[in-house]
């Protein structure tokens, strides 16, 4: 249960002495902590002892996931209410996360999908799949770079989708989010490697959670468990990888799908 | 909350029903879900590792718990362990048997979930010392028939409390369970192994090491005949203590075993436990087995099963049936024999055949050890031919006052269950009060008239 201290949150060896002092525990953030792939993720860092500061819209809601969080292992867990679309409280629900000063890492896990099917959007549902998948997400990381920057470790991880490798007709919106989310991502990383701090890009294929019950999409032979994903992410952590697909074999499959030309792809119905 | 048709059975894979199935994602659900209950009423299923059709509710509901998995409270002081009743077994054991805290009793598998465990009253290989698992309930919040979350325990609602303890999930769902569990100082246990002659060589044994056991049971060699029937291999363990380890298996002394695990992928066309290979491999196992003393890991004693996946499907598509029966002492050597006889007779082929012995009365209703012994076979499913011989049995386990475990059964029927649950009149005073609609029911319930 207690595995040693994992080397992934202490940033760069080269630069040990530049790391600041920190507890021996690992403290992560997650944002969107009832979403399903994130309750499994954050068993697997329970169990490894960790600390954990969760938050969501419904701060009820998190009550009885850190009980269950306290008993498989966590030294600490606190919640914290934060909606991530009202940008204006995030750099205060990030400061009072981080105020310990023991922050190492922030996975982004909220997210929303709609019936889209191929469906026009009306203007305020694009927008709300657009801010809630993409841009909160970039407002908190953003928040979340400055201060890991500062003290030159940990990790940031996002939760994107496969859906924006490329924009197909069943979900371009929220393809589209997901491609601006997996596009910050990647100039993130690029930013904060010198820095060493990791950024995370992990892309899901079909999970089945609450948030896709009731898509055909759920039903499909693809679709893979929550906790599946969860020890993908786990792992990605650890080692600090960059782009992870989960399960594995959708990285050959998007590889297969960027790879038709589009005069081809236009006319393809996925 | 969604709801679909499908097609499932118990652990022994017969019999095969269709229902629908529900997953409630939490709490509030399940009351949902009971205010709702459709004509064929409902029935909580859990990890579906009872036999028979216990957790099944053709043209009904099937509440499937699973998702309840939220562990609540743990005390490690007391070693008190609050969880929603989908947690399972394997859950609780990688948590807490790190941090020097096992099950108090265990039944044959982990893949059981707390809710499960508990309408089942399970009990494990230390029945004799510490009897069911209802012993080390201390509460339940469940779900009564108006969908109000009502708790209940040895003090609060004593009546739905008793008849929840092996009540097989027909006074309730249960939604949450405080459990108490028991402090080990390693991962693993010290077994001793000794083989006997025949039944009374293997009774002889229980009766003369059990109290010096915490956990003790025979593996009957079922195909010898004549005068070695009964023949076993008897194994009684205790917890090994910390001191009788060393070098480095003592510095990971609560580490779960390493989890190598193998499956049955397919269903085989046919049972691959033929009258011949069990015949085989219930040689080589007497055969293959010395008198003496080994530390083994819990998973190996407790779960050697649990190794194999789907193992159920080796039975081939149509199944198997276990047949567990307890009889109580004045009565149980007669009994045994009896039973046993009937089985070998038969040329049925049991590859587990599982003997132990029992403690005192369980506190549940319906619970159904008191001190005595109890015989577990499987037996591969044949229409006709296996019913038959399963009502053979049915009446020698009647005629030796003994009764069947619920949890396995499948081919009772209602008379025979009456007349061995002489408390069932109680069970259903206290079913009326909580359920008076009658909305808690399974194909069990109407094949044995629990209703």
């Amino acid at each position: 249960m207690t595995d040693p201290l994992p080397h992934p949150l202490a940033g760069d060896p080269a630069r040990v002495g530049v790391v600041p002092s920190r507890s021996s525990v690992p403290h992560v953030l997650v944002v969107g902590a009832t979403s399903a792939i994130a309750q499994a993720l954050c068993r697997r860092l329970a169990a490894h002892g960790w600390a954990l500061t969760l938050t969501s819209r419904e701060a009820d809601a998190l009550v009885p996931i850190a009980a269950d969080l306290r008993v498989r292992g966590a030294v600490r867990v606190t919640t914290q209410a934060l909606d991530p679309c009202r940008f204006e409280g995030i750099a205060a629900a990030f400061a009072a996360a981080a105020a310990g000063g023991d922050l190492d890492g922030v996975v982004v896990c909220h997210g929303a999908l709609t019936d889209e099917q191929g469906r026009f959007l009306a203007p305020d549902e694009t927008r709300r799949i657009i801010d809630v998948n993409f841009t909160s997400a970039a407002a908190l990381l953003a928040v979340a770079a400055e201060s890991l920057a500062a003290r030159r470790s940990g990790f940031l991880c996002g939760i994107s989708s496969v859906a924006g490798d490329r924009g197909r007709q069943s979900n371009f919106t929220y393809g589209a989010a997901k491609a601006g989310f997996t596009a910050y991502l990647s100039g993130l990383r690029n930013r904060l490697h010198p820095l060493g701090v990791a950024v995370i890009t992990v892309e899901p294929g079909i999970v089945r959670t609450p948030m896709t019950a009731g898509l055909p999409a759920a039903d499909s032979r693809l679709a893979t468990s929550p906790d599946v994903v969860a020890a993908d992410i786990e792992r990605a952590i650890l080692r600090r990888r960059d782009v992870v697909y989960t399960p594995w074999f959708w990285r050959w499959i998007m590889t297969v799908i960027w790879s038709i030309p589009e005069p081809i792809f236009k006319r393809l119905k996925l | 909350m969604m709801s679909r048709q499908r097609t499932i059975s118990g652990w022994g894979r017969q019999p095969v029903l269709s229902m629908d199935v529900a997953e409630p994602a939490d709490p509030a659900d399940v009351s949902r879900l009971v205010r709702a209950t459709p004509p064929g009423g409902v029935v909580a299923r859990g990890l579906g590792r009872a036999y028979g059709d216990s957790a099944l509710n053709a043209g009904g509901l099937v509440a499937a718990c699973r998702r309840l998995d939220r562990f609540r409270s743990f005390d490690a002081a007391s070693g008190t362990l609050e969880v929603e009743a989908g947690v399972s077994f394997q859950e609780i054991i990688e948590t807490l048997l790190p941090r020097g805290w096992f099950l108090p009793t265990t039944p044959g598998t982990k893949f059981v979930t707390v809710g499960g465990a508990i309408a089942a009253d399970v009990h494990g290989k230390n029945h004799h010392r510490r009897r069911s698992l209802g012993q080390f309930v201390e509460s339940l919040q469940m779900v009564v028939g108006d969908g109000s979350v009502v708790t209940c325990s040895r003090d609060e609602r004593s009546d739905l409390f008793f008849a929840t303890l092996g009540g097989m999930g027909l006074t309730g769902i249960i939604l949450a369970a405080t459990l108490r569990l028991v402090p080990v100082e390693t991962s693993r246990v010290t077994v001793e192994y000794r083989k006997t002659r025949d039944l009374d060589h293997t009774l002889e044994n229980f009766e003369d090491h059990d109290a010096t056991y915490e956990h003790s049971v025979g593996w009957i060699d079922c195909m010898a005949r004549g005068a070695a029937m009964g023949r076993s291999v008897v194994m009684q363990a205790n917890w090994t203590a910390l001191d009788e380890l060393r070098g480095a298996s003592r510095a990971g002394a609560l580490e779960l075993p390493s989890k190598l695990k193998k499956t049955v992928p397919f269903t085989p066309p046919v049972s691959l436990l033929t009258p011949l290979s069990v015949r085989v491999f219930n040689q080589m196992f007497y055969a293959i087995h010395t008198d003496g003393v080994k530390i083994v890991d819990l998973d190996s004693f407790f779960y050697p099963l649990d190794a194999v996946s789907h193992w159920n499907r080796l039975y081939g598509p149509r199944g198997f049936v276990q047949y567990q029966a307890f009889f109580p002492k004045a009565s149980s050597r007669q009994g045994l024999r009896a039973l046993l006889d009937c089985v070998v007779q038969s040329g049925a082929a049991s590859f587990l055949a599982v003997i132990k012995s029992c403690g005192e009365a369980d506190g549940g209703v319906l619970s159904y050890l008191e001190p005595g012994h109890t015989l577990a076979l499987d037996i591969p499913y044949r229409v006709g031919a296996v019913d038959d011989l399963c009502r053979r049995c049915d009446r020698i386990v009647l005629e030796h006052g003994g009764r069947l475990y619920l949890a396995k059964d499948a081919l009772m029927d209602a008379a025979t269950f009456r007349a061995m649950y002489p408390r069932l009149g109680e069970f259903l005073d206290v079913k009326r009060r909580y359920d008076p609609a009658g909305r808690f029911t399974s194909s069990q319930a109407r094949r044995l008239a629990i209703e």
